[in-house]
């Protein structure tokens, strides 16, 4: 069988993996106007914030599809089965798939041509370069996509103002209530809304208002609704609906059973929709069909929640109904509001504006009988009552899984966290409005078991942490004896220690203390493979005097070490024994350095480019804020080591986006990226918060760690903690303070600042802990006789001694 | 807490037993190295006051680093793991819980007048 596509979107690609996936055996051939494979349209905006085309590409649909890119279907032949695109090409099949999506409608107002749309990268592109030039931006559309485009024309730097015909913000999706509080939210973003009126023309730099209004505009964007892209169907004789849309029955069939429609451009029960998880539901009902099955699609859920900057807004379910419950916080720009049956017995629909906790918990539960009085389920969430939901309860809408495939995932294929679930369901991999539901699914099904640490202790670091902090334990010794059992091992031994540290400070070689600390930390050095160990001084943000540099090559020459310069802005040291360790300190700390952490789980270093003051482009001082930081987070301990990187303007030489944080300068202040990842599983930063000054990018920052350290697991880096939390919920904590917990994080980093102490002097000048630094307890003079070196480059290398096992 | 050694056995008297440092110089549940005929030995105080002597070399990396690794338990008994890759040994027998095959050499520990002591023969 030989399948065609015309379109290469979300829903094509969805069926290309599906028919894969089921093992379909014939051709398929895909035809997409687009310069690229199918991406994530509905991560679009990302791209404006540094995410590359490449990251939004749907991965590999699995299919040896051939895939056509840069040419349009214009003509179907359905009398000979044919396709035939702009570039003359002709394609025949026995099954021909629709798949067109739609394009944005730019209403027929005078100057319309000089307005960009908001659908593709491409778009994208042009909106980027026409802002370079701008001041000032003009968004016609306030709905759920119109505020996604206003947001990110003010992410360019663009004075912005959303114009919308409705009487409030997304009047499909909120009541006239929600409305108010949402503009309260939209306007303290800095951007400015028109209600109630429509646009007469755009002249040269500017906006006519059809109230006369005329508003500056560099830069406008129409986001006033879609239109199904059908023209193949209608130049073909298909049916389509009145307002648009290929007419298809429950099996995705058009009225010519050789083809399909499905996705945006189809007509499904009378209905367009405009949401990615219902085209992918089309999408798998038609490949079923083409393999011979009988799946249906009768409908899907509209849910959405809008992902704007700080601000939740989300509807689910019937926006009516006989019974209605309303909470409004005009103060705090809090909106809720249930609608339940005139029995108040089933839950029909909802909607938030600046709190969605009800609708990640309450979506799955629409159309069922409620679990609690409704005033109560508004406050579902932190503190309100358990949802428990049916197997058969949507949990991700976006790639409809139910809560039952969740729950199989997770008993039958071993799915133990957030990352797996995303893996085996696909779950959580589109708008990650559902991603709190799955860690609470997780935890519901009890797979706490995984989080114990070891044999030792059952639990995850995060509750050992509020243990020893809740109950103000000191000793490792008292925490074992009272919360877990045996004498540890080296998985929680050092845990603890981290914990302990990050609590109260002090020396990591205190009394007990010496005897949880993994080899590395106990020697404050790294360990090489022949039991020699590095040394690293600490240079904040790189920057260093000529004469410390000196200092550092005395050192390396007068103790025959290796030297080397690191990834990360500073100067290894190798080969030193245990017993020469504090002797190079000694000659380190004399001349002004601090040896520092190139071990540990603890911050290491703070990268900086040139900045401000010397690079032609820079726009701050980026080596200033490096070296601030370095200096404030030193020594921190933390669930995993903590990298960051300042870098002085957008060229991003520092490459900040690659560390767990990250700042960028721009024109009005700091941009504070959040999660990113080199290692193993790279990962870009998040963006957290825009144009921070120096105070608040340091508040920021001290909240994100004192979080992350708090409630991370065990070796895990920020970037797979976001994974797991999600990044809404983090703003949320951090920036809302949502649970109420951000003063005492701002203590706890006063208490890390005021307190740390450069460790390697402690020791130098404690001759108790300079005890440990000899080679033979019984004879200190001697050297350790394995240790031998030879030379290479001019330099020394260990040399290999034979590995045998006795 | 009475310090003790292994529990003496017939023909210990016969060791030679050699003086390796103060019992209070060990930290508990950390180890130390010692130079002892020519021979490698670590050797470790436990939470509970034992004294262990095993093999200073860690058979899977090569290097002589077994007394800097974590000591701790694993179900009853004590362990020690190499600071390395992590194996970890019985301190009782030397053998490695990970990979029964592997075991670092064991020697008979005792404390005389505040004195470990440790026999290599
Ligand atoms: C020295 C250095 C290589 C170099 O010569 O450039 C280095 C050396 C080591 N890295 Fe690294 N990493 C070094 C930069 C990096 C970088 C680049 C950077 O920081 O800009 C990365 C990727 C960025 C990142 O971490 O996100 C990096 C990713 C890793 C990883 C993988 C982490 C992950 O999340 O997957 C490990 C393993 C681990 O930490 O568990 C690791 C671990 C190690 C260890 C500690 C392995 C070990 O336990 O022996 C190495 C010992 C260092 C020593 O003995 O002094 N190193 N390592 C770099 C030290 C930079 C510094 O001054 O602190
Ligand atoms: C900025 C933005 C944010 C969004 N956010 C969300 C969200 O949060 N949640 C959500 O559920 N949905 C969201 N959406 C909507 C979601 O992206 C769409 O529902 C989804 O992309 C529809 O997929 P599709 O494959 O049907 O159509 P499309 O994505 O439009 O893909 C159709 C493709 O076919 C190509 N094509 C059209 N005609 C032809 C032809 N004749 N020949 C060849 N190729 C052709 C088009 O160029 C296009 O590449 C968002 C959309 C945008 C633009
Ligand atoms: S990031 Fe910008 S300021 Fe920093 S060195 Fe590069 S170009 Fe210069
Ligand atoms: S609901 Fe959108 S990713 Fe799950």
């Amino acid at each position: 069988m030989r399948i065609v596509v015309a379109g290469y979107g979300p829903a094509a690609h969805r069926l290309v993996e599906t028919l894969a996936r089921r093992g379909f055996t014939g051709t398929i051939t895909v035809i997409g106007e687009e310069p690229r494979p199918a991406y994530d349209r509905v991560a679009l905006t990302s791209y404006l914030k540094g995410t590359g085309a490449g990251e939004l590409t749907l991965p590999d649909p699995g299919a040896s599809a051939r895939v056509l890119l840069g040419d349009r279907v214009v003509r179907v032949d359905r009398g000979r089965r044919t396709v035939t695109t702009r570039d003359g090409h002709e394609e025949p099949y026995d099954v021909l798939v629709l798949a067109t999506g739609s394009a944005p409608f730019v209403p027929p107002v005078p100057g319309a041509g000089r307005a960009f749309v908001y659908r593709t990268i491409e778009d994208l592109d042009a909106i980027r370069a026409a802002s370079a030039g701008a001041t000032t931006g003009v968004v016609v559309g306030g709905g759920l996509l119109g505020l996604e485009a206003a947001d990110a024309l003010r992410g360019l730097g663009l004075a912005t103002h959303v114009v919308e015909m409705g009487p409030w913000l997304m009047p499909r999706q909120v009541d006239e209530g929600g409305g108010a509080v949402l503009r309260g939210h939209v306007e303290r973003l800095g951007l400015t809304v028109h209600t109630g009126t429509g646009l007469d023309r755009i002249e040269d730099g500017r906006v006519v208002l059809a109230d006369g209004t005329s508003i500056d505009a560099g830069v406008v964007v129409f986001s006033a609704g879609v239109r199904p892209r059908d023209e193949l169907a209608r130049r073909a004789g298909l049916p389509v609906g009145e307002r648009g849309g290929v007419v298809v029955d429950e099996g995705m069939r058009t009225a010519d059973p050789a083809i399909y429609a499905v996705g945006e451009c189809a007509l499904a029960g009378g209905m367009v929709y405009g949401l990615v998880g219902p085209c992918n539901a089309m999408a798998e009902v038609a490949a079923d069909r083409v393999l011979g099955g009988s799946a249906s699609f009768t409908g899907a859920d509209l849910s959405t929640k809008l992902k704007l900057l700080g601000v939740d807004v989300a509807s689910f379910g019937r926006l009516s109904g006989a019974l209605d419950v309303t909470y409004m916080d005009p103060v705090g720009g809090v909106y809720k509001k249930l609608f339940v049956s005139d029995d108040a017995r089933t839950l029909l629909g909802g909607i938030c504006v600046g709190d969605a906790t009800p609708y990640t918990l309450l979506r799955p539960l629409v159309g069922r009988e409620l679990t609690a009085s409704p005033s109560d389920l508004l406050f579902a969430g932190a503190g309100g009552p358990r949802v428990d939901l049916p197997d058969d309860a949507p949990v991700c809408s976006c790639n409809n899984v139910t809560r039952g495939e969740i729950r199989a995932a997770i008993a039958e294929r071993g799915a133990t966290d957030v990352p797996a679930l995303k893996k085996c369901t696909r779950a959580g991999t589109s708008c990650g409005s559902c991603l709190p539901a799955l860690a609470s699914i997780l935890a519901a099904e009890g797979v706490a078991q995984d989080k114990a640490l070891c044999e030792h202790f059952a639990h995850s670091r995060s509750e050992l942490f509020d243990i020893v902090r809740v109950r103000g334990i000191t000793t490792f010794s008292r925490l074992i004896a009272e919360h877990g059992r045996g004498r540890g091992c080296d998985i929680c031994k050092p845990v603890v220690a981290s914990i302990l540290a990050s609590l109260d400070g002090g020396h990591v070689l205190e009394g007990e203390r010496a005897a949880l600390q993994d080899t590395n930390d106990h020697f404050l050095a790294n360990i090489q493979k022949n039991g020699t160990y590095s040394v690293v001084p600490r240079i904040p943000g790189g920057e260093i005097t000529p004469e410390k540099l000196i200092v550092i090559g005395e050192v390396a020459r007068d103790f025959g070490l290796y030297t080397k310069i690191t990834g990360g802005q500073r100067i290894d040291l190798f080969g030193a024994r245990v017993e020469e360790l504090p002797l190079i300190w000694k000659r380190l700390v004399d001349a002004g350095f601090e040896s520092g952490h190139a071990y540990g789980k603890a911050l290491r270093t703070v990268k900086s480019c040139v900045g401000s003051a010397w690079c032609r482009y820079g726009v701050r001082d980026s080596v200033g804020m490096a070296i601030a930081l370095e200096l404030r987070y030193r020594g921190l301990r933390s669930p995993h080591k903590l990298k960051a990187a300042v870098s002085g303007c957008a060229r991003e030489c520092a490459e900040a986006r690659g560390k767990d944080f990250g700042v960028i300068a721009t024109e009005t202040g700091w941009n504070l990226y959040v999660g990113g990842n080199g290692g193993f599983t790279p990962r870009h930063a998040e963006l957290l918060a825009t144009d921070l000054s120096d105070e608040e990018l340091i508040r920021s920052i001290d909240r994100f760690l004192m979080f992350y350290i708090r409630t991370a697991d065990r070796l895990q880096r920020t970037s797979a903690w976001i994974e797991r939390i999600g990044l809404d919920h983090l703003r949320d904590v951090i920036v809302g303070d949502s649970l109420g917990i951000c003063a005492d994080l701002d203590a706890a980093m006063e208490r890390h600042v005021g307190g740390y102490f450069d460790e390697w002097r402690a020791t130098v000048e404690d001759p108790e802990k300079l005890r440990r630094f000899v080679s033979f307890v019984n004879a200190p003079g001697t050297p350790d006789p394995s240790i031998v070196f030879e030379t290479r480059r001019d330099q020394i290398t260990p040399v290999l001694v034979e590995v045998t096992r006795s | 807490m009475t310090p003790t050694g292994r529990a003496t056995a017939p023909g210990d008297d016969l060791r030679t037993w050699v003086p390796i440092c103060a019992y209070a110089d060990l930290i508990p549940e950390r180890g130390a190295a010692a130079l002892v005929a020519g021979d490698q030995i670590a050797v470790f105080r436990t939470f509970d006051g034992r004294f262990f002597a095993v093999g200073n070399r860690d058979p899977y990396s090569g290097a002589y680093v077994m007394s800097r690794g974590i000591v701790g338990t694993r179900d009853e008994e004590p362990v020690v793991a190499t600071p390395m890759h992590k194996q970890v040994f019985s301190l009782v027998t030397g053998v490695c819980l990970d990979d029964p095959e592997t075991a670092l050499p064991t020697y008979p520990t005792r404390v005389t007048d505040g004195t470990l002591e440790v026999s290599v023969e």
